[in-house]
């Protein structure tokens, strides 16, 4: 286990390394400045600019500079927020994003594994029939879709919950509701499946066997195996709620990392751009680790009891 | 002959499913016949700007005076276009590295497989966004020079093709696709694994028929039924890829106009003063029944054709 | 979305014992979830228990800096106005009056510049402030090292582009003296007339050095800054919001103890704001959609007031077939100004056939060329292009943001309309990239804007002086050049705009290397009951020192 977890962390370094270098070289390449502005800057100030954000000389040149940094733990200060590192910027937003992040998942969980416990009980009958439709809707509508219908429905209508924006907790709902649903519907599906064929094992026949309640069975026994693939499934969904988060944060004003990120990527500031992906990327390597993890200690457990 | 016949028991099992199907014809069809008859073109602006929708204009007016359903119909063009050929190139990927890896097996098998868990766990579109943001410029240049080159050449068709390509288009479809493959991969190589010790696929080992006839004539075959099944998957995420994309900004830019461009419009008018609940229920309405057809479509070819899918 | 999970183990074995109740399990991990969400949010969300603000504004966006010296953008610029104070400032009308400076006396030759500093003004931690601030400042911010994008703002300084580029390295050379503490002396190049707006601009303003020596790019954030306008920085959170606080130590009092940013940028969240009275002032008309300014026009909190900018197309006079002044005039005279007003931007803006715009009470604008569209026709046909036939394949730049494509997308359609011209192709660009293809007039029409930087048509008709910076049409004439170095030397207000009426009228009728869209106009959201202090006027400068609450007015 720990050789595998220390595999795991030496292959992360070389992936990082060579998606930091793709951004950066990349947001480099391409044409535009990232100090231009609507009026022109004279050259002398220009060449200043470039020198005190080492973005003079060769790509390579620039390149290097960076790496040298990175390796160091340093990001670099932003182009665009000339007063503030890239560090300084990530570490007040990832919380946010995080706080976000979090709430998605654990409403995905537990409305995902509720629902699809609830469908396979009542397997082909209405009740099961209509959460895998409405599974289904969750899957297929994107949540730029839903965002401006929730927001409709229950900010100016309703006029119960706030449009947007962050401090207080009633600002969270909207925004984690519309992040969750695509995956608290795929949560549903899959422990629907993975219950259905559980409850059909030998061990939960033989605990039906034993006498005990439909409850105890399917509780106790069944849905702690059928678990499996919602643990081997949480790594795409970190993955799928890090990107949805860009969206929803962008639509509720909400101060995370999103913003930040696409602001950048448009505006060619190569610091932010190249910080936003090295976090993301180390936070899901990290993420999907924590999952086989757990995946493997869950696993083996079932199989010793 | 038995995926034909597999897919006749498909339909007679769940008439849902065909009519899923026929929606999706209507969809396609619609968008690229009846787009024709609307009385508008897509590009088309008016006087008539943010009308409800009315007996000339079914699905209402933009900001430009635009006819809305002729603009849902184009952006519906555009989205199934980019949907198709994005899974088409990560089909080909997909199918091509998930056959090698299963064929070749060992330590290949090894390495080509944690790749793909390596690419899994990467923020993916993020990187999307960084690279379309990045090359659209110098790709707009390539395609340019490279027509021109053509010209020089003498050959005016090749140079039109070029200089017809939308750059930005170009490198959605590309690297949507380029993202897209790896659960087809994984899938591929598993089923490869399995045909692979089949007796026929022995007996052709034995008779001295070449990898790539083996590859080509007795596995692809075989393999065409789940090809079928996650290509139907695909082609949903692809299309909410690049609507969220586009949706941010990033993705393709007018005068090309896809159903996440539309949306994107439309969601940034939500507001207490006045709706243009229109702006944003046809297209999205329109976009959310398409992705929702094709996911139902995609799960009952998978039901019936998956043999990992126990019955 | 097809990523799903893996094969469930085949071998499970039976548990035993006692256990959690099952029933209970959903609802424990929706206790859970809400439980460690209160804890998250709690320690690193970001749960404001900061006092309620007097003022909530919506600013427009996060501003990217809020040191005077650096910050570009106007959204930036209202934050430090509120924070700073130059030698001058402007009251609620817009009008400059004393700041800092008690009082000047100018010489008659309108080159020298004395400035009386008040008697007892002080930073926002006590410390006095003194004529050496303001000249250390000015030195900070021409000093290429600290690369200042609008240190251009000090070159009317005697040797400041020198200094300001490198050329001399002693400040001393440099047109700014403090005679005593309470004196500073500036000498100019040339008269220029509106120099005291330039001692109101936030690149003006005096910072205060040993905080920004002691703690570098770090001196901006709050708990460190000293400044010396009304308010002072409480709280900075990024892109959540920014409180300000009264400064106790500004020179005259200041009506609203506590106001808050919000950098909101989307333009509906900030709507939704405001209806729901989360916010009391909507400042940036980037943050009200065009499309609802129809409805929102008559109600009793919408405002608007003309500001000094201009929407214009530059042609690429370099590049067939606009290296021919007809086709130029051709496309001037075709394009329906009042159909983009009208039905696009919707703000009310006055359509531009000049580029100066209103605003400036000595100057009179030529007439410029207005919506013709026979004349038109007459002369693309002349140029060879009858009814737009043969016209060259060209392509329309423009920033993909805001409503830039509609814009542009109805230009298109407006020419084909107008002129029977097929061939113009819209070319949208993200902004840095489309700025960097401005300037290297890669483009044949490019859609632009320009905001003056103070009231004065100098700062638009400068622009197109032979290979200027801001040029970027490739258009140069010797004549013209000749005529703004001679406004530049006189004196005389009316003999100078006089001379620069003389230039517009060559940019605008005569040469047209650029066609004037319309004029923009700041709009804003308030309710005049909650809010006062906040005037019309034309250089959209609003300085939330003058604002008041009606009837709590000190």
């Amino acid at each position: 286990m720990t050789a595998i977890i220390l595999r795991r962390f030496l292959q992360a370094i070389p992936v990082l390394f060579i998606v930091v270098t793709l951004t950066f070289l990349l947001v480099r390449a391409a044409p535009g400045n990232p100090f231009s502005t609507e009026k022109k800057i004279p050259p002398e100030i220009m060449e200043q600019l470039e020198k005190q954000y080492d973005l003079h000389g060769s790509i390579w040149h620039q390149y290097l500079q960076y790496m040298g940094k990175v390796v160091r733990g340093d990001l670099s200060i932003s182009t665009q927020y000339r007063n503030r590192t890239v560090a300084e910027i990530i570490r007040q937003a990832l919380p946010v994003s995080m706080t976000l992040g979090a709430v998605a998942y654990f409403l995905a969980l537990t409305f995902g594994v509720t629902f699809g416990a609830w469908a396979a009980i009542r397997h082909n009958r209405a009740g099961d029939r209509l959460i895998m439709l409405w599974a289904l809707l969750g899957i297929s509508i994107p949540s730029f879709i839903l965002a401006p219908v929730l927001v409709m429905l229950f900010a100016i209508w309703l006029d119960v919950l706030p449009v947007a924006g962050w401090g207080s907790p009633d600002q969270i709902i909207l925004p984690a509701i519309c992040l969750s649903i695509p995956f608290a519907a795929t949560i549903a599906r899959l422990t629907r499946g993975s219950l259905l064929e559980v409850l059909q094992l030998d061990f939960v026949r033989t605990a039906r066997a034993k006498g005990l309640s439909e409850d105890a069975v399917l509780f106790r026994h069944a849905l702690k195996v059928a678990i499996l693939p919602i643990i081997g499934y949480s790594g795409p969904a970190a993955a799928g709620i890090l990107t949805g988060s860009i969206v929803i944060e962008t639509l509720f004003g909400i101060p995370g990392i999103g913003p930040f990120f696409v602001n950048s990527a448009l505006n060619r500031d190569p610091f932010m751009t190249s910080g936003v992906v090295l976090v993301f990327s180390s936070f899901l390597i990290l993420f999907n680790l924590i999952a086989d993890i757990l995946y493997f200690v869950v696993d083996r457990r079932v199989k010793l009891e | 002959m038995k995926t034909a016949h597999l897919f006749y028991r498909v339909v007679r099992r769940d008439p849902f499913l065909v009519a899923c199907g026929l929606f999706l014809i209507l969809v396609v069809l619609v968008s690229f016949v009846g787009i024709h008859f609307t009385g508008y073109t897509y590009d088309q602006i008016s006087d008539d700007s943010l009308l409800r929708p009315s007996r000339a204009h079914w699905f209402g007016t933009d900001v430009n005076g635009h006819d809305l359903l002729t603009r849902t119909l184009y952006g519906a063009q555009i989205s199934l276009f980019v949907a198709a050929t994005g899974t088409l190139v990560s089909l080909t990927v997909g199918v091509t590295y998930g056959m090698i890896s299963g064929y070749a097996g060992g330590r290949v098998d090894n390495l080509m497989m944690r790749i793909v868990e390596i690419i899994y766990s990467l923020p993916t579109l993020v990187l999307v966004i960084v690279i379309v943001t990045s090359l659209d410029d110098p790709m707009t240049t390539f395609l340019k020079s490279t027509g021109e080159w053509c010209t020089g050449l003498g050959l005016p068709g090749l140079a039109g093709f070029f200089t017809g390509i939308n750059p930005r288009l170009l490198l959605i479809v590309g690297f949507l696709g380029l993202t897209e493959w790896l659960t087809m991969a994984r899938i591929i190589r598993g089923q490869v694994l399995v045909l692979k010790e089949q007796p026929f696929v022995q007996a052709s080992f034995a008779l001295g028929q070449s990898h790539f006839q083996i590859l080509w004539r007795h596995l692809l075959p075989n393999l065409l039924g789940i090809v079928i099944v996650y290509l139907t998957l695909t082609i949903p995420a692809i299309m909410l890829d690049e609507s969220f994309m586009s949706f941010l900004g990033v993705g393709l830019q007018p005068p090309l106009a896809s159903w996440g461009t539309l949306i994107s419009d439309a969601a940034f008018l939500i507001n207490p003063i006045r709706l243009y609940w229109w702006m944003l229920i046809f297209p999205g309405g329109l976009m959310t029944l398409t992705l929702l057809a094709l996911n139902f479509l995609g799960d009952g070819l998978r039901d019936a054709l998956d043999p990992r899918v126990k019955k | 979305m097809n990523r799903e999970g893996l094969e469930v183990s085949d071998q499970p074995a039976l548990s035993s014992g006692r256990r959690f109740p099952p029933q209970l399990v959903p609802p424990a991990c929706l206790l859970g979830a809400l439980f460690l969400f209160g804890a998250f949010f709690y320690f690193f969300g970001g749960w404001t228990l900061s006092a309620p603000a007097d003022l909530t504004i919506c600013n427009g966006d996060e501003p990217q800096s809020l040191d005077p010296a650096i910050v570009t953008g106007q959204l930036e610029g209202r934050i430090c106005l509120a924070l700073f104070e130059g030698l001058t400032t402007r009251n609620a009308k817009g009008d400059i009056i004393p700041g800092m400076a008690q009082s000047w006396d100018i010489s008659p030759d309108g080159l020298t510049y004395t400035f009386h500093l008040r008697p007892g003004i002080r930073w926002s931690n006590g410390d006095p402030i003194t004529s050496a601030d303001f000249l250390n400042s000015w030195e900070r911010a021409l000093n290429p090292a600290t690369a200042s994008q609008y240190s251009y703002q000090l070159y009317y300084l005697v040797n400041g582009e020198a200094y300001g580029t490198g050329k001399i390295t002693d400040f001393s050379q440099v047109g700014v003296k403090a005679p005593d503490p309470s004196t500073l002396v500036v000498t100019l190049n040339h008269p220029t007339a509106y120099f005291l707006e330039l001692t109101s601009f936030q690149t003006l303003c005096p910072v205060h050095l040993p905080t920004v020596k002691k703690y570098g790019n770090d001196w901006t954030k709050p708990g460190k800054m000293i400044s010396n306008g009304p308010y002072l920085l409480k709280e900075w959170r990024l892109n959540d919001y920014i409180l300000l606080e009264a400064n106790p130590f500004y020179w005259r009092p200041v009506p609203i103890h506590r106001i808050k940013v919000l950098p909101t940028n989307n333009a509906t969240a900030c709507l939704n704001l405001f209806y729901s009275k989360k916010t009391d002032l909507i400042i940036d008309k980037t943050s009200i959609p065009p499309t609802l300014v129809p409805d929102l026009r008559d109600k009793s909190y919408f405002h608007s007031n003309p500001f000094g900018a201009t929407s214009f197309i530059r042609f690429n006079v370099k590049r067939k077939p606009f290296d021919d002044v007809r086709v130029r005039k051709a496309l001037a005279l075709a394009l329906d100004k009042k159909d983009i007003v009208d039905k696009i931007t919707r703000a009310g803006e006055p359509i531009a056939n000049t580029l100066v715009p209103p605003g400036n009470a000595d100057y009179k604008p030529p007439e410029g060329l207005s919506y013709h569209p026979d004349e038109a026709r007459r002369l693309l046909a002349q140029a060879g292009y009858p009814n737009g036939q043969g016209f060259p394949d060209v392509n329309l730049l423009y920033a993909a943001r805001g409503s830039g494509t509609q814009v542009a997308t109805e230009m298109q359609a407006l020419w084909r309309r107008e002129l029977g011209i097929t061939s113009i192709h819209l070319r949208g660009q993200e902004w840095k990239v489309y700025l960097n293809t401005q300037s290297l007039i890669d483009f044949d029409l490019c859609l632009s804007a320009w905001v003056g930087d103070y009231n004065d048509p100098q700062t638009f008709i400068d622009m197109f002086v032979t290979d200027g910076g801001n040029n970027d049409t490739g258009w140069g004439d010797p004549q013209y050049d000749q005529m703004l170095q001679t406004s530049e030397m006189t004196a005389d207000p009316i003999k100078r705009m006089q001379i620069l009426r003389d230039m517009e009228k060559i940019l605008v009728e005569d040469q047209m290397p650029i066609v004037p869209v319309y004029f923009y106009v700041g709009m804003s959201l308030y309710d005049p009951e909650k809010l006062g202090g906040f005037e019309p006027n034309f250089v959209d400068d609003h300085r939330w020192g003058e604002f008041y609450i009606p009837g709590h007015k000190p």
